[in-house]
């Protein structure tokens, strides 16, 4: 299977590198040409190109600069400085993986409520909804400095965030999913005069399975972004959002883009993670491979 | 056993008939937004202890239906109904019957010996015992060697074998069956027929069993019931007497022909009341 997209992923990658060094050129020629000029220096187009994809402070930075500075802050700087971006992603992924956590439980303890009282699906799903409405760029700070106000600090406010983003759709989906199994299949447990307990535990749950880890995937991303979002309003102390937000204080694009990528690399191999785990799950559930 | 007992017990046998269903004077009208349907109507049935009764009829006339009222998966709205001398609720409860749908229903998560010992679980055996049950049920329907197997990996027939021996599988004495082999070709079906007789004339449990085919109820059933719907009800109750070692040859027989042919009257005089 894998064989099979190395290929196009390949291509795809190239293309992407490609369009990325041609948009850094024409990003930062203007700058470079503006320096040339007030330094009264001749230029060549060839000098020009290679001048613009080494600047300190780009428009753009060139994919080249990006990995030179995510090698320096990953490898050969000790994971225990400020300046380390190991540091950093680790400060991030706590609180994300303690938000995942706590997201997932709070996710399916709603579905399972709403799916077996039918008060609490009328009174609470106009809220989980309505939850996802307010942006989370508002919301985020006013977390931050209420949980800050009452003395909690640190990872927790974060993992609220990441939380916050992260049970909506866990609890979608689950709702989905332990509403998927078939009449005949429920006729059958009342068949048996199961109680509702061994009814879901036998039935429901492993029919909600692949819901559930459908949605796992989204919710390990979405809860990377709100601690990323959670860091931004604590004066960028520490974590990836902290790199972001000082590396746009101080005009540091290399910066920026190296945390972005960082981030995003995080989070697919967090994904990759849980879409183990499915395929582990759903092949002792007999699921043809 | 001496010779001796074996006659007297055969000698008894008929003294110790019970009704396990009784059915009197049952209705169930369904309240729908187009207004009410009668499903059933005025239906009186007794269905003695070791019994294959078959029920057959036109789609609508509530044969279903009436099979679902004794499994407590509908209420009745009318009349009287027993099953071993309590209401169908606490027969559920007792687990007193085996129910097997039109579809295999398996669970595909789990093995073929794990579907068959989910209703053990569910009545909470122990692991030994669960073990121990599916496999003599995974006998009684030639399915053993699949236990490990999963639903996906077995044919469709061989599937609802499956669920055939789940409802064996905890030994209750009356078996409901809503047309179960109703989506299989006709081999197959004939075949699962023969076995299903053999089953009965071994374990002398009393069978209740939905079919549209004619030839399918006149070979399986000690009395068949034809019904007719609008409003659902039953028109002819007609006792064969077939040996129940009988095998698929008896199809060939003048008694089995006249039989087939008072069944498909009993459908046709229903049919026409409707037209």
């Amino acid at each position: 299977m894998m064989s099979g997209q190395a290929g196009p992923v390949t291509v795809v990658l190239i293309a992407l590198l490609v369009l990325w060094y041609v948009g850094a050129v024409f990003m930062n020629a203007p700058t470079q040409i503006d320096r040339y000029n007030r330094a009264d220096q001749t230029w060549t187009t060839s000098k020009l190109i290679e001048d613009t994809l080494a600047q300190e402070r780009p428009i753009l930075p060139a994919p080249h600069q990006v990995a030179q500075e995510m090698y320096k802050t990953i490898f050969a700087t000790k994971i225990t400085s400020k300046r380390s971006l190991v540091y950093h992603s680790w400060v991030t992924l706590s609180s994300t993986l303690l938000g995942f956590a706590s997201g997932t439980l709070l996710g399916i303890i709603l579905a399972v409520g709403i799916v077996h009282v039918t008060t609490l699906e009328k009174s609470l799903m106009p809220w989980v909804i309505s939850s996802q409405t307010i942006p989370i760029l508002a919301i985020a700070p006013m977390i931050i400095v209420v949980l800050g106000a009452i003395g909690i600090k640190g990872v927790i406010p974060k993992a609220v965030i990441s939380t916050y983003l992260c049970f909506f759709p866990i609890t979608i989906s689950m709702v989905k999913g332990l509403r998927s199994p078939q009449v005949i299949q429920l006729d059958l447990m009342r068949t048996y005069n199961a109680s509702k307990w061994q009814t879901f535990w036998q039935l429901r749950l492993p029919s909600a399975m692949p819901y559930l880890f459908a949605s796992l995937k989204v919710a390990i991303a979405i809860s990377l972004v709100g601690a990323i979002v959670g860091e931004l309003p604590t004066g960028a102390q520490a974590g990836l959002g902290a790199r972001l937000l000082a590396g746009s204080y101080y005009g540091q694009t290399i910066q920026i883009w190296s945390a972005l990528l960082t981030a995003a690399f995080v989070a697919a191999i967090m994904v990759v993670i849980v879409g183990w785990f499915e395929r582990r799950v759903l092949a002792r559930m007999g699921v043809k491979a | 056993m001496t010779l001796k007992e074996v006659v007297n017990n055969v000698a008894e046998m008929p003294a110790s008939k019970n009704a396990v269903v009784d059915i009197k004077n049952l209705s169930l009208t369904f309240q729908t937004a187009d207004g009410p349907v009668y499903a059933l109507s005025e239906v009186d049935l007794t269905i003695d202890e070791g019994d294959f009764v078959s029920f057959i009829g036109p789609s609508g006339c509530g044969k279903t239906t009436l099979l679902r009222v004794i499994a407590d998966l509908e209420k009745a709205t009318g009349g009287d109904i027993s099953i071993n001398g309590v209401s169908p609720e606490q027969a559920r409860e007792n687990r007193a019957y085996g129910y097997v749908f039109q579809a295999p229903a398996l669970l595909p998560w789990r093995s073929i010996e794990r579907n068959v010992t989910l209703p053990l679980e569910i009545m909470e055996l122990s692991k030994e015992e669960r073990i121990k049950r599916a496999h003599d049920a995974l006998k009684l329907v030639e399915l053993n060697g699949f236990e490990k197997k999963f639903p996906w990996q077995l044919s469709g027939g061989m599937q609802q074998r499956a669920s055939i021996a789940r409802a064996l599988s905890f030994d209750a004495d009356l078996l409901l069956m809503d047309e179960p082999f109703g989506a299989l070709d006709e081999i197959v079906r004939d075949h699962l027929n023969e076995q299903l007789l053999k089953l009965w004339a071994r374990t002398n449990k009393t069978v209740a069993f939905v079919t549209h085919s004619i030839p399918e109820a006149v070979y399986l059933s000690s009395k068949i019931v034809v019904m007719s719907p609008r409003p659902g009800r039953i028109i002819d109750v007609i006792e064969t007497d077939f040996p129940k070692d009988r095998t698929l040859d008896i199809r060939e027989t003048p008694e089995f022909l006249e039989i087939a042919h008072r069944v498909r009257e009993g459908l046709r005089a229903g049919h026409s009341n409707d037209e």
